[in-house]
């Protein structure tokens, strides 16, 4: 026996992927990577950079049209070109894998039990029925489900999508594997649930002592948990390093690009985001060069010439695929002059005609969604409090922030905004005029002024119509001659950074970046003074975002907007909001500055919110307070007495019973706490979170 | 494997741009040959039933030297009891059978797209009211229905049946598009247009129809079939075209009859309908095959 520690559990060796088709699509070319017993691999890149695709092959789940070239060695044992039969015993036995969409990984017509018995008597068949489900009980424990009897018998439709995770986290080391691949294990959760997951990972790694490969797009995911990352991108890996290293001290232009436009919640408002322009190569063709040339900007001659190996920069565990990577590592080619940070707008360009008041003012909105059941005689059973009582607003020129997890009212807010028709109980004041009373000829000129952006570019976007006709369709409203609007059209791709000979393309053709800029201009064509933005970026790659954000950023300048920016992404309201709503569950529980909230958050929930967010910063990640909230988002269709963020609050634990008493008797109302407005019986005792923590 | 799907999808995305996607239907479907003989057979058949009279004997007069001659060089497709030529008389009815099919199928199929893209995008009760609509006339028996009405028609034009057969034939095409304008209204880009003030029809004219146009040409197509033996099986039993008008399925009536001992009067008819109903479903076919791998309007 050799010592465990050195040999790698999986060795990867020029691992190429090609799916046949018209053209050929090389999505993997020549991949090599190790992962050693016990270690926790990241793999990051972007969409189509090839990194589900690899691992896809090391589980042998690619499709027939994949063809396989190279070697992948598990445990010393050569896996390409296994059967499926025999692939199968090694599938789910010694290495599992996990993911991304538990609700499609998971069989609904069977158990959660069943399920993680299933796979424990396949690769076990002398294992007893009882022994089975005991042990079944306790990997239900082990990542955290409660009530194990019961939900073993409960169905995957019944779990939430954090406990289906959980659920596949437990199929997954139910066998004691030693390599545990996570695909995206966290991208279809909310963050505090993405804590929670993390963490249980992080836990199913330190009982089975298996290898982690996770596969994510977020550095920040990666900051926090792995000991080794490897950065893919258009089909291959491009630096590979201990995390701190990569993180501290890049050496790959397309890395240090990708971690300098990430928006990060600890680094100031007022410091702009550094762009990385352009798009990943199409995989069709083989590339000649180095496929990041095009998009770097220290790119020189020689990157043409030919493909750069991944080669150890001077002596240490760091690989960098770039011929460049000496001088980057040396200091003589400065990280920060290869993409250096753009300036902010100088102040001449910036339109100061900034009106006084709210652009949008909400009081005491409510919304609420029946419940029915029965399929012939329909009754109502009772109703779902999606907004419950609200009230914000946004100031002219400015942003707001409306951030929370999904299911907490968000979309439904902004929703009741855009129908122009007032709302259920409250009032929604646009510009000054109740929406609830305008006629018909004035809701239609309103609809000039304000205008809403989208998140998913591809949805957003009539695939069947020209550029030129999807940005001027406000315009047909308005009745502007077509001349005038063809202009129109022409100066916002400019303003929108396209070109203008764009107007005559069909939306295809572009990137999602590019679409969500086309989004942008649809709805800046007719100048309105207050733009709702729904999630612009979260659809976006990250190399991508920061240029969308950037130009939301100058716009506002230029334009003189107002923003309604709605996201669930934190780091990206701490760079854009002036203000910022926290919500959940349909009420907001914290509103105030965005420098007062994102400093130091008041409500528990604000708190527990901000502290899951990851750093991609290894450093910050590994000090910093974590304040796991426990649980899922309960039904909005529970009405509970007292404040509804009790049965996760990890301040209420902290209560004497007096004062519990008090959160589950008396509903919270919005007062004012150092300056912002809070939900919390107990916000001034909100630092004993943190001693908590710290003890 | 969802992830795998969607990196897939992510790369032939990559692929497939450049190209505009109207034309990569047109492509696909041009690609097999059923759609090359489809549109061949329809034109060839077409150009015959219009030009071919011109050449051909009168199909009223009888030729008083052949009463029920089998085919021969005067007579292509023989004569029938009381001398009139088979082969005129088969091109006549092949122009009306056509004619009737070409308008009833499209027709069938406008009926569908507006009332179904309405019933979906308004919702609502006009929603509720054309659902139970469809539902009663789908548990109508349309041809007992149009075998009723028939002494209406008889006093009418054959257009009146045009206007019978599209009105039945429409439903569930209909259900088709309404569901699929459900799914569409809830699309960002129609609520898009919807916030920026654009009128309910409007946005079924620019955003609805044409993201389900592939569904509705394929399903005109496929109707022109489907409306040719439609108006076949009622004239075949007299309820459909009447004299003096003929269609294939008057001549069908005429010669069943003798179908044992004159052959001729009955097959070459039925032949030229069964090869006009097959070349539109193989084009239809094709057609449905070339948008069907990627649920047409559904994919983007």
């Amino acid at each position: 026996m050799t010592d465990p520690a050195t040999t790698p559990i999986l060795r990867v060796d020029d691992l190429r992927v090609t799916f046949r088709g018209e053209p050929d699509v090389h999505a993997v070319r020549g991949v090599t990577y190790e992962v050693n017993q016990g270690e926790f691999l990241g793999i990051v890149g972007e969409s189509g950079s090839g990194k589900s695709v690899s691992s896809l092959a090391v589980m042998g789940l690619l499709p027939g049209t994949a063809k396989i070239e190279g070697s992948i060695q598990f445990d010393g044992r050569e896996l390409v070109g296994l059967d499926d039969r025999r692939y199968s015993r090694i599938r789910g036995g010694d290495i599992a894998m996990i993911f991304q969409d538990p609700l499609s990984a998971l069989t609904p017509v069977y158990t959660i039990g069943g399920q993680i018995t299933e796979g424990l008597k396949l690769h076990d068949k002398k294992l007893s029925d009882q022994a089975a489900q005991a042990r079944a009980a306790e990997l239900l424990t082990l990542v955290g489900i409660p009530n194990v009897q019961r939900n073993l018998r409960a169905f995957p439709h019944e779990f939430s999508g954090g406990m289906r995770q959980r659920a596949m986290i437990a199929i997954a080391i139910a066998n004691d594997p030693r390599l545990i691949v996570a695909d995206e294990p966290t991208t279809a959760l909310d963050v505090t649930i993405q804590a929670q997951i993390l963490d249980v990972l992080q836990k199913a790694r330190e009982v089975t002592g298996a290898a982690v490969v996770l596969i994510t797009h977020d550095l920040g995911v990666v900051a926090g948990n792995a000991d080794r990352v490897a950065v893919m991108y258009a089909g291959r890996i491009v630096e590979q390093a201990p995390v701190r290293d990569l993180f501290q001290h890049p050496t790959m232009p397309y890395t240090i690009g990708l971690l300098r436009s990430m928006p990060n919640l600890t680094s100031p408002r007022e410091e702009r985001l550094v762009p990385l322009e352009g798009r990943p190569p199409l995989l069709t063709t083989v590339p000649t060069g180095c496929p990041f040339a095009p998009r770097c900007p220290a790119a020189i001659d020689r990157c043409l010439e030919g493909e750069p190996e991944l080669l150890p920069v001077g002596a240490s565990t760091q690989e960098a695929a770039c011929i460049r990577s000496d001088e980057i590592a040396a200091g003589t080619l400065p990280r920060g002059e290869i993409f250096p940070r753009p300036e902010t707008l100088p102040e001449a360009e910036a339109v100061v005609e900034t009106a006084t008041g709210n652009a949008i003012e909400i009081t005491d909105m409510r919304k609420t969604y029946p419940l029915y059941k029965g399929a012939v005689f329909r009754r109502r059973i009772g109703e779902v409090h999606a907004v419950d009582g609200i009230s914000f607003s946004v100031r002219s020129g400015s942003t707001l922030g409306l951030v929370g997890e999904s299911g907490c009212g968000k979309t439904t807010t902004i929703m009741q905004i855009l129908e122009l028709s007032g709302a259920e109980a409250g009032t929604i004041k646009v510009a000054d005029k109740d929406t609830a009373k305008l006629s018909k000829a004035e809701r239609r000129t309103m609809r000039r002024d304000i205008q809403v952006v989208f998140q998913d570019p591809m949805a957003s976007i009539d695939p069947r119509m020209r550029i030129s006709e999807v940005i001027a369709e406000p315009l047909t409203v308005q009745n502007v001659p077509a001349a005038e609007a063809r202009k129109k059209v022409e100066d916002l791709l400019e303003l929108v950074g396209l070109e203008r000979s764009f107007a005559d393309r069909y939306p295809h053709e572009f990137s999602g970046g590019q679409r969500q800029r086309i989004g942008i201009a649809r709805a800046l064509v007719v100048d309105p003074k207050i733009v709702v933005l729904d999630e612009p970026v979260s659809a976006l790659d990250v190399s991508v975002q920061a240029g969308v954000i950037n130009l939301l950023e100058d716009l506002k300048a230029k334009l003189g907007l107002s923003y309604l920016f709605v996201a669930h992404d934190l780091a990206v309201v701490r760079h854009t909001a002036d203000d910022v709503a926290v919500m959940y569950l349909g009420r907001i529980v914290e509103y105030g500055t965005s420098d007062q909230v994102f400093d130091r958050p008041m409500h528990p929930y604000s708190r527990a919110l901000l502290s899951a967010v990851p750093i991609p910063d290894p450093d910050a990640e590994q000090s910093r307070d974590r304040i796991l909230l426990e649980g899922d988002l309960p039904s909005p269709a529970d009405r509970r007495e007292g404040c509804n963020f009790r049965t996760r609050c990890p301040l209420y634990k902290l209560m004497p019973e007096d004062k519990q008493a008090q959160c589950r008797e008396v509903d919270p109302h919005v007062r004012p706490v150092e300056g912002r407005d809070v939900a919390c019986h107990h916000a001034e005792q909100i630092d004993l979170l943190t001693s908590a923590t710290a003890a | 494997m969802s992830m795998l799907s969607t990196e897939v999808e992510i790369l032939e995305e990559n692929v497939s741009s450049g190209s505009s996607r109207r034309p990569n239907v047109l492509r696909r479907t041009f690609s097999s040959p059923q759609a090359w003989i489809g549109l061949g057979v329809i034109a060839v058949i077409a150009a015959w039933a219009w030009i071919g009279p011109l050449f051909a004997p009168d199909p009223e007069t009888t030729d008083p030297l052949a009463f029920s001659q089998s085919p021969s060089g005067a007579h292509w497709f023989g004569t029938n009891s009381i001398g009139q030529d088979v082969y005129a008389q088969t091109l006549v009815g092949l122009q009306k059978s056509l004619v009737i099919g070409f308008i009833a199928g499209p027709a069938a199929t406008v009926i569908a797209g507006f009332v179904g893209a309405l019933a979906g995008y308004v919702g609502g009760i006009w929603d509720k009211v054309v659902v139970w609509v469809i539902d009663l006339l789908l548990v109508l028996p349309a041809f007992y229905i149009l075998v009723l009405l028939s002494p209406v028609f008889k006093d009418l034009s054959w257009l009146a049946l045009v206007v019978g057969i599209a009105a039945f034939s429409w439903m569930i095409m209909a259900r088709v598009i309404r569901g699929q304008t459900m799914s569409l209204r809830d699309r960002d880009f129609v609520k898009a247009a919807r916030y920026m003030g654009v009128g309910t029809f409007t946005i079924i004219r620019r955003h609805i129809i044409p993201n389900v146009a592939s569904l509705l040409i394929i399903d005109a197509t496929l109707g022109v079939g489907a409306a040719i033996l439609f108006e076949s099986t009622l004239s075949y039993f007299g309820f459909g075209i009447h004299a003096p008008d003929v269609s294939l399925g008057t001549l069908l009536a005429a010669g069943t009859s003798a179908a044992v001992t004159r052959p001729w009067l009955f097959v070459f008819p039925a032949a030229v309908l069964v090869i006009t109903v097959l070349a539109t479903s193989l084009l239809g076919d094709s057609l449905r095959d070339a948008v069907d791998p990627t649920s047409g309007a559904n994919r983007d």
